[in-house]
């Protein structure tokens, strides 16, 4: 496949075994990230978002595991062949614990997870932990890796990294630890980030310079971002495409602009209506609008559409019954939902 | 109706949650019952407090429990082995559980002395709440009733459960009135230790600063010192000529006075954590006084925790009046606690004729373990986050 | 971290100061002077009392003086002369019976938390990693089995055991030909024969709690993102549990040594009562039942001061492991 797909993910379910229940996480998720493409992924917590990202790194804890669907990378090899070819990897046939998924892991795909203070390990310097990852994954000696790891250092605006390689954690302020957190993941030259609210501990400021060095780098370096967030601000300054995610469904998928100003899905739009604006003339006294009723408990799913308890659309007889199909509204713009179905009725 | 239609919400009914409803029953549940219910989960800690109920049941009666009168040398029984209760008889016919005649028989051959089962001279039923021997319960209520016994004389034969000492002593009677002592000396000790543990944990977390860093030296350094040791040397330092309660008394403020540097350090993490809680920083808000944020707000937080950490301490107490007693600088005879049975136990020559006498150990062993798994469920039960 | 190490030391002087007030407490708890009764227990065997050589003691010590006046005496004795007084009962200076005794239970103390270190902390990483594998259930077991039972009973039972089934007899640290000879390479060999049975109980009584400890830290820290993330850098699975949480997992033994020390030497003196071992414990209840005070004090003593100093070296120890604390300084 030439067509720029770098992962496609198709019809994947995980599952939580737990002894109160099976939680469905993730129920049949379908998406693909084009290569240098950045897909924001929304929706709120508990929606499988996080999981779907661990699910492609296969670091899923227990007692969770991919039950059923198939992940691919699509590498290029650019190497023997001047058409570049790709070479198809199926991450979900993979066993977690083998060296090939571990070879992709920080190498071409890298996380950037949400904390930044709980995920650097306390007692090692930041240096050192930039350099575990470029040891792991590239032939070069220590001093080089040093070296890269200053390098990396630096592309994030880190100040003075040839002093702060040295520092631990604990000594870095958030913003810093979130840089330090980047350059890690972004040491070995990922073709895909996959960031899980990278700023959601951080204050508003730091998160507006994080979010634009970000940018910067994608830019540079030509990577894909998969970007995981809840805020849908982010959402709108940050990502080309988006897929909205609910109860482990996919409930739309769209281009930004679209998502953002033609919303299909009821939920999509509640959302979009949730955000609070600034400049509400206190003298309009709109009430500040949130979706009714609350996230389902995950071990007794509504029958039908998950949403449908929620919905305000909501067709008793229809919603409350089956599954909502998978519609293509536009091309390139999906929403599992019946009022889009040509096929039935209103 | 119009700025609502405006505003694009449409109204419907909301739906009722039965799952939000039980969820319910746990928000409004009291604290004792949550502990109860999460504590219930624990097969082991139950049957443990189940375990300790039954011998705490003995230590309270011990003279009902007990067949025989534990100081009585009952000569002719010189170190028997424990006796066999039987419930089918020699034609395999199922019975009331009984036991046989025993005789002291030598071998002809390898001149070795025996106790062997006679069934021929007769057998003896197993009878309850029979007549015994006489005692005051609780030293006020005469008596003479006992849970168990067989109706043969003192001369003929005895129900020796767990055997019998080198001076006929019948083992099992020593080892209930043994748990009397024993247990009770590791309840008091406990809440002696508590009642220091609690003043001065509680000053620590509460006020901080320099008293805490005071009380934390103070605990530090305690427990620095190796505890048999000062026990040892503190114990010793008891006048041999004391009455037994007097010495009772003395070995529990000593264990005690090392005892209360582990709850003090709950105490104080409680208070810590608390301090920094909002629901605390409400009532000084409200103009609530020190003693009563203190009596009415913290204290019903912590109270699970120190339950736990009580019962976990009590063990220890246990092990150290134990080890005091068995090395001979704890109770001495004749009081009888477990410690001071299994002394009688280091005689090893005596020893290797009647291994029996080392039953009190499990005595000890089971109820350390019990108030170990007990305490382990309640401080699970008290908090299922901490460790 | 030098500075660090200063600072320990300095606060070292304080806790020293008051073990010896404590000890000194101690000491003159039993009712009695000492002398007299002594005296009085030389002229009953029908020994000649030397009233010269009972005034001197006398003087030396300070008996019969105020408080004070004794313990400087004594204090001063000890840090100057290396006169740690003497023993009435064994009519020697303490310090010729007392130092042996005191390296031996040393040496089973440290020899004990070493071996309890070597198979707690890999067993722990272990069933942390395993849970409710049938090791997990048997490391239960096994825990129990320490928790429940203290070690001066394991003692009475093996030596019940050695005794019946095998015939043999464990109890001593050396064989008759050794106790009073001067140390060799020979009696250091005995020693080790000897040594074992002791060693191994007091290391598996302690092992058991240790391991639970190590299973419930390290199970707290794998959940935590930072291992997640070194997983998702592409690390094995061994490697990064091993470089990241059970270093973190470990800083509660670092900072316990002192207090796990103090444990052990506790268990120590009631299983050498047991088994008869040359280490302080026999000694010290002889000493303490026999008022033999000098000797009993000294005991108490020295083997405070041991705890305080392994409790430096733990505090060293995770200093050196804990960036956080040696930068701290």
């Amino acid at each position: 496949m030439q067509d720029g797909t770098l992962i496609k993910v198709k019809d994947l379910k995980t599952y939580f075994f737990l002894d109160e229940g099976v939680v469905r996480a993730v129920d049949g998720v379908d998406f693909s990230i084009l290569r240098g493409q950045t897909l924001g992924v929304v929706g709120e917590s508990g929606c499988g978002k996080s999981v779907t990202a661990r699910s492609i790194l296969r670091i899923v804890p227990k007692p969770g595991r991919i039950v059923g669907g198939e992940i691919t990378l699509h590498r290029s090899v650019n190497e023997k062949d001047r058409l570049a070819m790709t070479d198809v990897v199926t991450l979900t046939d993979l066993d977690p614990m083998s060296r090939e998924i571990r070879s992709i892991r920080g190498h071409e795909i890298a996380l950037v997870p949400q904390e930044p203070m709980a995920s650097l390990s306390m007692v090692h310097t930041i240096g050192d932990q930039i350099m575990e990852a470029i040891l792991l994954h590239q032939k070069v000696g220590k001093a080089e890796a040093r070296q890269k790891a200053i390098e990396m250092l630096d592309l994030v605006g880190f100040p003075q990294p040839k002093q702060r390689v040295e520092s631990y954690p604990y000594q870095l302020s958030g913003g810093l630890r979130q840089r330090a957190v980047i350059a890690m993941a972004l040491s070995c030259h990922p073709s895909l980030l996959i960031a899980d609210e990278p700023t959601t501990a951080l204050d508003v400021t730091t998160e507006a310079q994080i979010l634009k060095l970000m940018r910067s780098l994608q830019e540079e370096l030509g990577m894909a971002i998969m970007y995981i967030t809840h805020n849908l601000g982010v959402v709108a300054q940050m990502t080309e495409r988006v897929i909205v995610m609910y109860m482990g469904k996919v409930v739309e998928e769209g281009d930004v602009d679209t998502i953002f100003h033609n919303p299909k899905h009821p939920y999509t739009s509640a959302l979009l209506r949730s955000i609070p604006r600034l400049g509400m003339k206190a003298r309009d006294r709109r009430r500040l609008e949130s979706i009714r009723g609350t996230v389902p408990d995950p071990y007794s799913i509504p029958k039908g559409c998950p949403f449908h308890p929620r919905c305000s659309q909501r067709i008793e007889g229809v919603c409350d019954e089956q599954e909502p199909p998978n519609i293509q509204v536009e091309p390139g713009h999906k929403v599992r939902c019946v009022l889009y179905d040509s096929r039935s009725s209103g | 109706m119009a700025e609502q239609a405006k505003a694009g919400i449409i109204e419907f009914p909301v739906e009722e949650d039965d799952l939000q409803k039980a969820g319910e029953k746990t928000y409004v549940a009291p604290p004792w019952k949550l502990m109860w219910w999460r504590f219930r989960k624990h097969k082991l800690a139950l049957f443990s407090a189940a375990a300790l109920i039954v011998f705490y049941f003995v230590a309270i009666f011990c003279e009902f429990v007990a067949p025989y009168d534990p100081n009585q040398a009952l000569i002719q029984f010189k170190q028997v082995p424990p006796t066999l209760i039987h419930i089918r008889d020699a034609e395999g016919r199922f019975q009331f559980p009984f036991i046989y005649q025993h005789r002291r028989t030598m071998d002809t051959e390898t001149f070795e002395i025996t106790y062997l089962e006679v069934p021929s001279e007769g057998s003896y039923p197993i009878e309850f709440f029979v007549q015994g021997y006489q005692y005051e319960f609780m030293g006020f209520w005469e008596s003479d009733l006992h849970l168990f016994g067989v109706p043969a004389g003192a001369d003929q034969q005895g129900i020796f459960l767990l055997g019998t000492d080198r001076l006929g002593r019948d083992m099992f009677s020593r080892i209930s009135y043994g748990a009397r002592l024993s247990l009770s000396m590791g309840m008091i000790s406990v809440f002696l230790s508590l009642a220091l543990g609690v003043v001065l944990g509680g000053i620590s977390g509460y006020f901080g600063g320099t008293i805490d860093t005071i009380i934390q030296r103070l605990i530090e350094f305690i427990r620095t010192i190796p505890t048999i040791p000062l026990y040892m040397t503190l114990s010793a330092a008891l006048p041999v000529d004391w009455p037994v309660e007097r010495v009772y008394f003395g070995i529990t403020l000593i264990i005690a006075i090392v005892g209360w540097t582990y709850l003090a350090r709950v105490v104080r993490g409680r208070f810590l954590a608390m301090r920094e809680e909002d629901f605390v920083l409400a009532a000084r808000l409200s103009g609530s006084s020190e003693m009563r944020i203190i009596l009415r707000h913290m204290v019903p937080s912590f109270l699970s925790y120190i339950i736990a950490a009580l019962t976990l301490n009590i063990p220890n107490m246990i092990l150290a009046e134990t080890g005091l007693s068995f090395i001979g600088l704890g109770l001495r005879a004749p009081a009888i606690s477990w410690g001071v049975l299994l002394q009688e136990a280091t005689n090893i020559s005596s020893l290797m004729l009647a291994p029996w006498v080392l039953t009190p150990s499990f005595a000890v062993v089971i109820s350390v373990l019990a108030f170990n798994f007990v305490g382990d469920g309640l401080r699970d039960a008290a908090d299922p986050y901490a460790r | 971290m030098f500075r660090y190490i200063i600072r320990r030391l300095v606060l070292m002087i304080p806790t020293f100061f008051l073990i010896s007030i404590v000890s000194f407490v101690a000491l003159q708890l039993p009712p009695g002077d000492y002398l007299t009764s002594y005296a009085a227990q030389l002229s009953s065997m029908g020994e000649t009392v030397d009233q010269e050589a009972i005034e001197s003691l006398r003087e030396r010590y300070g008996l019969g003086e105020p408080y004070y006046v004794q313990y400087s005496k004594w204090v001063y004795g000890i840090l100057v002369r290396g006169d740690w007084g003497q023993s009435m009962e064994w009519q020697r200076p303490v310090s010729q019976l007392i130092w042996e005794r005191l390296g031996l239970t040393l040496g089973l103390a440290v020899f004990s938390l070493v071996i309890s270190w070597l198979i707690a902390i890999p067993a722990g990483v272990y069933i942390a990693t395993h849970q409710y594998s049938i090791p997990d259930y048997l490391m239960s077991a096994f825990s129990f089995m320490g928790i429940g039972v203290p070690a001066f009973l394991w003692a009475l039972i093996i030596m019940y055991f050695a005794q019946t089934q095998l015939g043999l007899n464990v109890g001593g640290l050396f064989s008759e030909k050794f106790l009073d000879a001067p140390w060799s390479w020979a009696k250091v060999v005995d020693l080790l024969r000897h040594i074992w049975i002791p060693c191994v109980i007091i290391a598996l009584v302690n092992t058991a709690g240790e391991l639970r400890t190590t299973r419930a830290n390290l199970l707290d820290e794998l959940n935590k993102p930072y291992v997640e993330l070194a997983r998702a850098k592409g690390l094995t699975e061994s490697k990064l549990i091993w470089k990241y949480p059970v270093r973190i997992a470990l800083n509660p033994f670092f900072s316990t040594v002192g207090w796990s020390l103090a444990n052990r030497i506790s268990d120590i003196t009631l299983m050498s009562v047991v088994l008869s071992l040359e280490t302080t414990g026999p000694m010290q209840l002889r000493a303490l039942t026999s008022q033999d005070m000098y000797l009993a004090g000294s005991f108490l003593l020295l083997l405070s001061v041991l705890v305080v100093v392994g409790t430096l070296v733990s505090d060293i120890l995770l200093a050196w492991v804990d960036p956080r604390i040696r930068l701290e300084e």
